[in-house]
């Protein structure tokens, strides 16, 4: 009897731990999939908003003209901007965070690194709306005087995005840099190798997808930029097709911010910001998928 | 005759705090096989990185003198590439580049300079003295990761042959590898002997004794005994070095 009793109590103590397990189980599930539903939410009801007009379809996705007040939604100008604008700041991040990155990880005494690096990373810390008003009133004014037009132009965009993104390539890219196994510097340095045929030779090649990941995902976060990039590019009325690095240009980012107040609620125009952010979205998840890929493959090798 | 002679080679590492080597003295024959023996971290790995600068990549402070030919090493003047190419290294773990198995073995030459016609023979001749050539010659185009550590380590040698040096340096080359890969790597030794100057770490007595003509046994950064190997093994004048390689300790 007493042997029995014994065993119900560790039976029922077994299936009360059990019982825990399977309830702590279910709401890390939860957690789980709140985030996930969360996400899908957002996205169903941006395209949900945008569908309208999203299914202008040609006009929509190949028009030249958007202008709201005669009912013009062609976003080819908003998307070559936005691309212009991206991918020069990344060509200055590039030309400025790779070589720094290589001598971080490469040349620089331990001193010297560890004055560089916490610089470089307190540039994360500055707000973009600070970044914004000093381009506005360093760079756009500088910009005006030097070179005449509004100042508020392209070049300002891509100085200011460049400032944004490079503490993200330096230390991607010096982190990528350093992941390459000693073995192979040491390999080439003792068959004579000089430090800098080294670099190009074995180092670089094997940082090469931790450096491009850097890139798309400077890229991506170039592109869904808004604060600091709206206060410098000047935004004109209609938006063109850049001819010179010092026109005005708009971006999809600060379109939606500058239209969405006087957007009709429920018009064709409040949609098709919506749909703005349905490129945006995509283009930048696209952007992440390739880091995604290039990493992986980099890691498989 | 002596191809290297080491004077007084003190080597520190954490700015000074850590004293590596102390004071040690040593000759290294041409021709011959030279063992470092001895418990882990008594600098044997140190002292071989002194014999080509390698330390330098890390931060070390290094004392004394280490003449190659009569020529001071540490003197100034003398060009640590020049020196690197004349005193080659083959390390603990196979460390082959991820590239083509051609490409590894051309990768010396080609940084020195050796034009694309005269690479194939470079590349077919130290494959060749690195006993691998047989396994490898029809896929010279493979990537060097996919094959195994004991061809890699074999690859690793025939990159260090392939830019000519005099001295090959070994930081135990068999330590990740299996026996039979052991047994042909210490062939490969005994073949290169006759060419190069050869200086081996290993932490394997038996190694020592089989492959090596002398050997030179180091207890915390000293060097307490050196001589011919069976001197060393069946008559050593040190205590300590009684004790080591009879197993008592280490
Ligand atoms: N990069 C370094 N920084 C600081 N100390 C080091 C460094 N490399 C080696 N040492 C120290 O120097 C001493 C000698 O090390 P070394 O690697 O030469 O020994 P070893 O005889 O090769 O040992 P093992 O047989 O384990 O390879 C050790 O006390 C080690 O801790
Ligand atoms: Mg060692």
């Amino acid at each position: 009897m007493y042997l029995l009793e014994r065993v119900r109590t560790f039976r029922s103590r077994r299936m009360d731990s059990g019982t825990e397990e399977k309830i702590v189980e279910k709401l890390l599930f939860i957690a789980a999939l709140s985030s996930t539903l969360i996400v899908f939410f957002i996205i169903a009801f941006m395209f949900k908003e945008g569908i309208p007009a999203l299914a202008l379809g040609w006009d929509f996705f190949f028009g030249m003209i958007w202008r709201p007040s005669h009912n013009q939604y062609g976003i080819v100008p908003l998307v070559v901007c936005t691309f212009i604008v991206g991918i020069g700041a990344l060509v200055i991040a590039a030309v400025i965070g790779i070589p720094a990155a290589i001598f971080l990880a490469e040349y620089a005494p331990a001193w010297l690194r560890n004055i560089i690096k916490p610089c470089v990373e307190l540039l994360v810390g500055i707000p973009s709306i600070v970044l914004g008003f000093f381009g506005l009133i360093v760079i756009v004014t500088y910009i005006r005087d030097s070179f005449g037009g509004y100042g508020e132009c392209i070049l300002a965009g891509w100085i200011i995005l460049a400032i944004m993104t490079l503490p993200h390539v330096i230390s991607i890219s010096e982190d990528s840099i350093r992941a390459v196994p000693k073995g192979y510097k040491e390999g080439s340095l003792a068959l004579g190798a000089t430090q800098l045929q080294t670099i190009k030779k074995v180092i670089l090649p094997n940082a090469r997808s931790g450096i491009l990941a850097a890139m798309v995902l400077g890229m991506g976060n170039a592109i869904g930029e808004t604060m600091a990039v709206l206060m410098v590019i000047g935004n004109p009325e209609i938006p063109f097709i850049p001819s010179s690095i010092l026109d005005p240009v708009r971006v999809l980012t600060s379109t939606i911010v500058i239209e969405i107040p006087y957007a009709v609620w429920g018009s064709l125009h409040q949609q098709a910001l919506f749909a703005l952010g349905v490129v945006l979205f995509i283009v930048v998840a696209i952007l992440n998928l390739i880091t995604t890929a290039v990493v992986r493959k980099g890691a498989m090798r | 005759m002596s191809k290297i002679e080491v004077c007084g080679l003190n080597v520190y590492y954490e700015n000074g705090t850590v004293h590596a080597l102390k004071e040690v003295n040593l000759e290294i024959e041409t021709n011959k096989i030279t063992a470092l023996i001895g418990p882990s971290g008594c600098g044997k790995t140190t002292f071989l990185r002194a014999l080509n600068r390698m330390n330098e990549v890390n931060d070390v402070m290094t004392k004394g003198k280490v003449f190659l030919d009569g020529k001071d090493i540490y003197n100034g003047g003398e060009d640590v590439i020049q020196l690197r190419k004349k005193v080659g290294m083959v390390f603990q773990q196979p460390n082959p580049f991820p590239m083509s198995i051609y490409d590894n073995v051309a990768y010396g030459p080609r940084i020195h300079g050796t034009r694309n016609k005269k690479l194939d023979s470079v590349v077919e001749e130290s494959l060749k003295k690195a006993a691998l050539w047989d396994e490898v010659h029809d896929r010279l185009e493979k990537n060097a990761l996919k094959f195994s550590g004991g061809q890699q380590q074999r690859l690793c040698i025939a990159r260090a042959l392939a830019v000519n040096p005099e001295v090959i340096l070994f930081d135990e080359p068999c330590s990740a590898l299996d026996p039979i890969s052991t047994a042909r790597v210490e062939d490969l030794l005994r073949a290169l002997k006759k060419d190069y100057t050869i200086v081996i770490v290993t932490h394997n007595m038996q190694q020592a004794a089989r492959v090596s003509d002398f050997t030179a046994f180091f207890l915390l950064g000293e060097m307490i005994e050196c001589g011919r190997t069976t001197q060393i093994f069946e008559k050593p004048k040190d205590k300590r070095t009684e004790d080591y390689v009879t197993g008592r300790f280490g």
